[in-house]
């Protein structure tokens, strides 16, 4: 029973409450060294160098100002849909349908544009078209949330469903209003006549959008964090017991929060229809309604960071688009460099968290 | 006392949890043969402590020698192989599984349940206790899940057993016999330890008492030279008067007017049947029973947070003017102008919000009053800050979240939410359960103090001691029907367990 004993290097405490400057180093750090693993795996895998890859990455996003009005307007439309599914995800009710609520409510905004002309005053088209959007994302969350708190179903898959369901219904109606005949597109919608289409604010097609976003973000900071309603929100979401404890009827404000989340994605319909694209196709909201998911926990569901994290994702998304075309470069090459990133960056969390202590006289010998 | 080699020997012991000093610079020694109970106030470091010898955590600095051979201990397998077995607060077993199959989980080996059912039996014969290797742990009583716990570290053949509050949870009965089987361990050359907060738990089974405070060791001594007294202000590091105040009631008037209660859970099964009784202002009323037999049930009723079958429970006014509570929600109620105030038993699962800090904690009661769509932030921060002074709670500020706070801490803050509330009437469960003396008795003389306020109080609680000493009657529950209301004053312990296990108890004659 001589048996040596071994001391362990190290062991894994939990940290106090890092000051915020300090939590950001280390996320910063995390950046860099994700950098630093990128270049690495650039040089190895396609012999380029790394910092031509990163110069194109900074390019694809900074490179003319075309581009960077562009950048904003992808971050703006991605943090609108990460604000609509924010509210649901402080209740922890996971709606994964800001995909199809978005473009539920895009399809709802087209309809306006094609059939509205002639029958209502023009000006009362881009009212019309509003309230159709919002209506429409709200129907399309407040079904599984009617579900959820009458019979307690799962809002993930339920939401998750309604999302090809949207789909296909858009699909639907590209050939119903097709044009031209037999394309089963829409192309433009009142091209000529740009009806319900977003007026050009200040000269910059995309700023309209970009300061309705930033209006939505600092209202919706307001909403989750100082009223009654962003209250009950984070008290249901975290014990629903505790809230009908103190009388908060929990069905009523799950329905209530999955309305206002599907009517703000439909926002980000109408947004994408009337602002930007003044078309409707199938994926119109281009993946948006998942990647908000992600935008939404990496800023642990807060408004302002999401500013941030949104950011990152279409900078990292753009960045990898322009790597593929400048250097013929696989797309999925970029998509690999994104995933190291994130990896990073979701890593630095841990550290965060716990710190890495080295055991004092470690190898001290008995 | 050294005469013989120490079991467990802990060294300088020091752990840190970010800027909380958990234990600092502890030394222990454990004994085979021998029962040591560790004391502490709520926070004090003794299941930290304890962890560290299990494996769970592991210390910064310090170190641990078993049988007088330093080791480290490095994982909860370490602990097992140097044959160190714990048994936690919170047991952690496999629901749809059987004892045996929980109890042989993750060993190595071939798994051969029929070798182990009879070792288990071996063991449950060899100290007396009583586990059907193939029952399925849904289907146990808390107490028998307590014993599958401490049957799975024997079965890993532990001869250095931690017991955190194993009583919290048991009857008196379950609690003599698990005590019994402690002994029996004792006597078979075991070394036990038992973290506990019940002083008359300490004097009627350990050989030895620890003491911890904020921390640090602060000595040990044989049981029989101390005494509850001493080891409270050892436990607290000042004087502690241990008494229990029971002012007359001042003009009592009928407040609460329960009749034919009857409830049923969504299983069906009955858990109150046609209680009645009638809750005066002044007045603590305290309801007995071996848990489970409708104690929550019945507070839940009256707080609008249970279905009800049938029966009827009517708040009566000052002047006399009755209202129907029945079928309203807790908002209803709270809109009728009755201020009832609820500590529930289950603190942070109902009642607090485990991830909010206090101040938005104190805001669940208040957050409607705020103008318009807004809450009102101040008030409820500034309210946290004055029971942070008035109860002593011990926090790093009023922004940290309740699930940082130990046990003691948490219960204070629930409490004094309550009460600042101004009640008429306070329904509270378990009050002092998990807590330390002093907290214990902080939160008595606020319960008094809401009596003398003229509150109704209706006080649930699991301590036949402390019922008898602070209540003026004693409602006591029996398989949820009212075995009978006896007066605090002058009532027998003995009389109160027998009606906690029989309808009507001795007391009918």
């Amino acid at each position: 029973m001589n048996k040596k004993t071994k001391t362990p290097l190290f062991h894994v405490a939990k940290r106090g409450a890092l000051r915020w400057y300090q939590a950001w180093a280390i996320r910063g750090a995390a950046i860099l060294l994700a950098l630093i693993v990128c270049g690495v795996v650039t040089s190895l895998v396609t012999g380029e160098n790394p910092f031509a890859v990163y110069a194109a990455i900074w390019k694809g996003s900074f490179g003319t100002p075309r581009k960077m009005w562009v950048l904003l307007q992808n971050i703006a439309m991605l943090l609108c849909v990460s604000l609509a599914v924010t509210p649901a995800f402080r209740m922890r009710c996971w709606n994964l349908g800001g995909e199809g609520q978005a473009l539920i409510g895009a399809l709802a905004s087209a309809a306006c544009m094609i059939l509205l002309p002639g029958k209502v005053p023009n000006w009362a088209i881009l009212p019309c078209m509003l309230l159709c959007s919002l209506a429409a994302g709200a129907v399309w969350a407040g079904i599984p949330a009617f579900f959820k708190a009458k019979y307690n179903t799962n809002e993930t898959l339920f939401t998750l469903m309604m999302n090809y369901v949207a789909t296909q219904l858009v699909a639907y109606y590209c050939v119903v209003w097709e044009s031209p005949k037999g394309s089963a597109t829409i192309g433009i919608i009142n091209s000529k006549t740009e009806l319900g289409w977003f007026p050009v604010v200040g000269g910059q097609k995309y700023l309209l959008n970009i300061l309705i976003v930033a209006a939505l973000c600092v209202a919706m900071h307001v909403y989750l964090n100082y009223t009654k309603h962003g209250y009950e929100i984070a008290v249901v979401g975290e014990s629903e017991r505790t809230a009908r404890y103190v009388g908060i009827k929990v069905e009523r404000v799950v329905i209530r929060t999955m309305l206002l989340s599907g009517a703000i994605c439909g926002l980000a319909g109408l947004l994408l229809v009337a602002g930007t694209n003044h078309t409707l196709t199938p994926t119109i909201v281009d993946g948006r309604g998942f990647t908000a998911v992600m935008v939404s926990w990496l800023a642990k569901f807060n408004p302002v960071w999401m500013i941030f994290t949104s950011f990152l994702l279409v900078f990292l998304g753009r960045g990898a688009g322009e790597i593929a075309t400048k250097f013929g470069l696989n797309h999925s090459f970029g998509d690999i460099l994104t995933g190291v990133i994130l990896f990073f960056i979701i890593g630095s969390e841990f550290f965060i968290n716990y710190q890495i202590k080295l055991t004092r006289g470690a190898g001290k010998e008995e | 006392m050294d005469n013989k080699i120490a079991a467990v020997t802990m060294r300088n012991i020091t752990k840190r949890f970010g800027p909380v000093l958990a234990n600092d610079r502890v030394w222990l020694n454990i004994y085979r043969g021998e029962i040591l109970a560790l004391l502490g106030e709520n926070g004090s470091g003794k299941t930290t402590l304890m962890n560290m010898l299990s494996g769970i955590y592991f210390p910064d600095e310090g170190e641990i020698a078993i049988d007088g051979k330093p080791v480290v201990i490095r994982s909860p397998k370490d602990a097992f192989e140097l044959g160190i077995g714990m048994i936690h607060q919170h047991f952690k077993l496999v629901d749809v599984l059987t004892a045996a199959e929980n109890i042989v989980l993750g060993l190595p080996g071939k798994l051969d349940l029929r070798a182990a059912a009879k070792k288990i039996r071996e063991i449950c014969d060899a100290y007396g206790f009583d586990v059907d290797p193939d029952q399925k742990i849904y289907d146990m009583s808390v107490s028998q899940k307590q014993t599958v716990e401490i049957v799975k570290v024997l079965y890993r053949g532990a001869d250095i057993l931690i017991l955190d509050e194993p009583t919290a949870v048991l009857t008196p009965q379950e609690t003599d016999k698990l005590f019994a089987v402690l002994r029996n361990m004792r006597d078979a050359g075991k070394a036990v330890v038992i973290i506990t907060h019940k002083m008359h738990e300490v004097e009627s089974l350990s050989d030895r008492v620890a003491i911890l405070r904020h921390g640090q060791f602060i000595g040990d001594m044989p049981t029989k030279s101390t005494n509850a007294q001493e080891m409270t202000n050892m436990m607290v590091g000042h004087p502690v008067v241990l008494n229990i105040e029971r002012p007359e009631p001042e003009d009592p008037k009928p407040r609460i007017e329960v009749r034919d209660l009857t409830v049923r859970d969504i299983e069906g099964t009955l858990k109150l049947d046609h209680v009645s009784f009638t809750a005066y202002s002044g007045e603590i009323l305290g309801i007995a029973g071996i848990s489970g037999c409708g104690q929550k049930e019945l507070l839940e009723s009256i707080a609008g947070l249970q279905p009800v079958e049938a029966g009827s429970i009517e708040y009566i006014e000052d002047d006399g003017k009755r209202e129907q509570l029945l079928g309203k929600d807790p908002l209803a109620i709270k809109e009728m102008g009755v201020a009832l105030s609820f500590v529930p038993e289950d603190r942070l699962g109902m009642g607090l919000v485990a991830n909010m800090d206090l101040g938005n904690n104190m805001m669940l009661r208040s957050y409607r009053s705020g103008k318009g769509v807004f809450t009102n932030r101040k008030a409820p921060y500034k309210l946290a800050h004055q029971m942070v002074d008035f109860l002593e709670i011990v926090t790093p500020s009023v922004e940290t979240p309740v699930r940082r706070l130990s046990g003691g801490n948490v219960q204070k803050v629930l409490v004094g939410r309550e009460i600042a509330n101004a009640p008429s009437v306070l329904l509270t469960a378990y009050a002092v359960r998990g807590l330390d003396i002093n907290s214990s008795y902080l939160i008595y003389d606020t319960i008094n103090s809401q009596k003398m306020r003229g509150v109704a109080v209706l006080y649930v609680g699991e301590d036949l001691d402390v019922l008898l000493e602070l209540c003026d009657r004693i409602l006591v529950l029996c398989g949820g029907k009212v075995s009978g209301i006896v007066p605090g004053r002058g009532a027998k312990k003995r009389d109160v367990g027998l009606m906690m296990t029989k309808l009507g108890g001795n007391a009918d004659e």
